[in-house]
């Protein structure tokens, strides 16, 4: 044993050579000063991030729930209420464990069985079904309506057109912002063009709603180009935020300039829309006297539904034959990458232009339709939220995707008007409670959950516009959409 | 010229305030690239939580102004400091890699959800509370009457900005920390392969930024003395103006931008209209984009294939 050690200290190389034997030799094996962290149990590290979330909301609400500032007499006062307060972090605590415990630590993972239901449907034209069904629903919705729920008819009727207006904006803003992958911010502010110059064109000049509608979409694509033109240079994010700037511009204007627009109180008595000369009213030359059936005031929403569902189907239409266009083509290559298209000698700033003209255009109808249906428009109903619940139901649904801004619009707008109905809840958080107040609190909430969830929209494939032998679906990770160059 | 003087001052201390919630959006912007849409919610959040502590800083009989401001200070700078980080935790760090719209619309959604959260659990009636901090120096008496007056309230104001702006100068420029920030923001990347959490390094991005925007708050809660849930979005739509005009990406540059804003939009009110001193700023960011992107103290961007 001894003799051993002796020479192998006398086989020891000198110098540079010993340096880098020695530390190979420390190298061997388990490295010395590395001890594996105690591995907690589940159960442990559940409750540890239990806790540590429950406290970080302790800190955050604690002067939102714990503490309410009120307008006193005098001044302001301070009411506590620690029930909230202890009441969320309690829920914070148990929610958090749960998760963990049971999700995210999980013996099998939660996760998985979307996947295998999406591989087992791959190939289906799921989209065409869904589509046509959804469709074939749209274009019978009124009559199901009176048949199958005739005592709500007119609220549902009412949903239904403020759903297909969203639609029909949300088609107009994924031209700009889900085929050219332009970043647009501002989009109500060619809604709000759109929505005033039918208004006054018609108050002032007394032209009716069938004139004046191409007249409103003109005049909105001609400020899209006049907004476009100096922007449309920019890269995304900047360009965000200009036509953001640019429609809080509008807004600002429309509020301000009270010989023009009425400032604040804008512009009452706008006409209603008529078929061919016939209006929607009681007596003498009117749709129901023409055709001779009994007056009912259903009989208008019907009329309104179908003209916002054709105009949705037309924005619809022509996207879709737009894409098959050089120009159509154009946009979606430029969203993938401007530069090349640069090479290939596209001009890019007239592409761009005509995208941010063609959304405008569809966005100035929209606005003119919401003008005729409301009979009176203001500055209020143009505020940048409404930018974002467009552009929100855009990107929710995948951007690019037709079908998905349906869906979104139905889950977003449908779903946050479900609130003003749930007052049955008032039952559990006691008279005061109003649901519709939470509306924006949970669409914003809504927006970050599905964003993070889905970051792709919840339709998440897309059929590209060329194709080569053979028509495939393709992920929507694979299309540059939104980088906004 | 007295007037001129007085428009001088106010547009400076509005400037201040517009610059310490720009170094929030230019900080964020530099390291991760986004638009931190919900920055202008945390300013907004910031100046509740001073006006809660103040309140309960009265109600437990501490009427001490001086002391009164310094909690009031910390509070909301670490409070709204947890908020920036849950919020960068939530929204933004399960995005990253993701492509680049997404963060902003998670951020719109967030900005949503704060207002709406803060007008929920508040209320929605804006917030008066009347002055604390009264009187200043005369600095000019002409006999017209027209007097040119910094109140103490905007010395405060001025010196603060100018104290923190130092401060997180230094800590940019001196510290470890600031060194992983600015190598985070050459080369995220490469940083990481250096042995820089850039995971951390960017939640203390966010901590740092919202701790500005809280002083920032408290100082607008005390200087104008009304808030509501919605200041924070005009505010930050102009403080980011200010981080865009100063050059995105550099610190003094968002508070040369701040001061450009505020100046401006002082002016603009003082001189012309004050229902469009919105659209002026508005218009500037539009203007210094189209001209000038890479603003006053920016690098130019190139953009390589």
């Amino acid at each position: 044993m001894a003799d051993i050690t002796q020479s192998a200290s006398a086989n020891r190389p000198e110098g540079a050579e010993r340096l880098s034997e020695d530390r190979r030799e420390a190298m061997r094996g388990e490295p010395p000063f590395v001890e594996a962290p105690a591995e907690d149990s589940r159960l442990v590290r559940a409750l540890k991030e239990a806790g540590i979330t429950a406290g970080l909301i302790a800190v955050l609400t604690f002067f939102f729930f714990f503490m309410k500032t009120d307008i006193a007499v005098g001044g302001l006062s301070l009411t506590v209420d620690p029930w909230t307060w202890f009441v969320a972090i309690a829920i914070t605590f148990v929610g958090r464990f749960l998760l963990t415990f049971f999700v995210f630590a999980g013996e099998r993972p939660a996760v998985g069985g979307w996947k295998k239901i999406a591989a087992a449907t791959a190939g289906w034209p799921i989209g065409k079904v869904v589509g046509a069904v959804l469709l074939f629903v749209a274009l019978t919705l009124p009559f199901l309506l009176t048949i199958f729920l005739p005592s709500q008819d007119r609220y549902l009727l009412d949903l239904a057109i403020l759903i297909l207006t969203y639609v029909m904006l949300g088609w107009g803003l994924n031209i700009v912002v889900g085929l050219a992958g332009l970043l647009d911010l501002g989009y109500v502010a060619f809604y709000a063009v759109g929505a005033y110059s039918f208004a006054l064109l018609a108050t002032n000049f007394d032209l009716g709603f069938w004139v004046c509608l191409p007249m409103a979409g003109l005049f909105a694509a001609l400020w899209g180009v006049m907004l476009g033109f100096p922007v449309l240079r920019l890269r995304g994010d900047y360009l965000a935020i200009v036509t953001l700037a640019f429609g809080e511009i509008i807004r600002v204007v429309l509020l301000n300039w009270y010989t023009f627009t009425g400032g604040p109180n804008g512009i009452l008595g706008i006409p209603k829309p008529t078929l061919f000369g016939l209006e929607f009213s009681r007596g003498k030359g009117s749709f129901s006297d023409f055709f001779g059936i009994e007056y009912s005031s259903i009989q208008r929403f019907i009329f309104l539904y179908y003209i916002i569902l054709a105009l949705a189907l037309l924005t619809n239409f022509v996207t879709m034959r737009m894409r098959k266009l050089p120009v159509g083509r154009a946009w979606e290559a430029l969203r993938e990458d401007e530069i090349a298209c640069r090479s290939l000698g596209i001009n890019t700033t007239n592409v761009k232009l005509t995208a941010f003209a063609t959304g405008a255009m569809f966005g100035g109808f929209a606005g003119s339709f919401f003008a005729t249906r409301q009979g009176f428009i203001s500055p209020e109903s143009f505020t940048f939220i409404e930018s974002a619940i467009i552009l929100a139901i855009v990107v929710l649904g995948g951007l690019g995707s037709q079908l998905g801004v349906v869906i979104a619009s139905v889950v977003m707008i449908g779903g946050i008007e479900l609130l003003r109905n749930l007052t049955g809840l008032q039952a559990i958080f006691g008279t005061g409670f109003d649901p519709t107040q939470y509306r924006m609190l949970i669409f914003g909430l809504a927006m970050v959950l599905i964003m993070v969830w889905k970051p792709r929209g919840l339709v998440s494939t897309r059929s590209p516009s060329a194709i080569y032998k053979e028509k495939k679906a393709i992920g929507a990770d694979l299309v540059a959409q939104g980088e906004g160059h | 010229m007295e007037y001129f003087l007085q428009q001088l001052i106010n547009g400076v201390t509005l400037g201040s305030i517009y610059g310490l919630i720009a170094i929030g959006y230019t900080m964020v912007y530099g390291i991760i690239g986004m638009i931190n849409f919900a920055h202008g919610e945390i300013f907004m959040i910031g100046s509740f939580i001073a006006l809660a502590v103040f309140l309960g800083l009265a109600a437990l009989g501490i009427t001490f102004l001086p002391l009164v401001l310094l909690i009031m200070v910390i509070v909301a700078m670490i409070c709204t400091a947890a908020w920036g980080w849950t919020i960068e935790r939530v929204a933004y760090r399960p995005l990253r890699g993701s492509f680049r719209l997404a963060p902003l619309i998670t951020a719109i959604g967030m900005s949503i959800f704060l207002q709406n959260f803060v007008q929920v659990t508040q209320g929605a009636r804006v917030k008066p509370l009347p002055p604390q901090i009264q009187g200043g120096l005369i600095l000019m008496d002409s006999h017209d009457g027209i007097v040119v007056q910094i109140s103490w309230m905007q010395i405060i104001i001025i010196v603060m900005t100018v104290v923190l702006m130092t401060a997180f100068s230094l800590i940019i420029s001196k510290t470890s920390l600031g060194r992983q920030q600015r190598a985070c923001e050459q080369d995220r990347k490469m940083a990481s392969l250096l042995g820089v959490n850039v995971d951390r390094t960017i939640s203390l991005t966010f901590v740092m930024g919202a701790s500005l925007a809280a002083v920032a708050g408290m100082m607008y809660l005390l200087y104008y003395g009304v808030i509501d849930f919605y200041i924070g979005f005009i505010a930050g739509v102009k403080a980011f103006t200010a981080a865009v005009l100063g050059g995105i990406g550099s610190l003094p540059g968002a508070m040369l931008g701040g001061l450009a804003i505020g100046l401006i939009e002082t002016f603009w009110s003082g001189y012309f209209s004050v229902e469009y001193k919105d659209v002026a700023a508005f218009s500037i960011l539009a203007i210094v984009l189209i001209f000038l992107p890479s603003g006053l103290l920016g690098r130019p961007e190139v953009e390589k294939v």
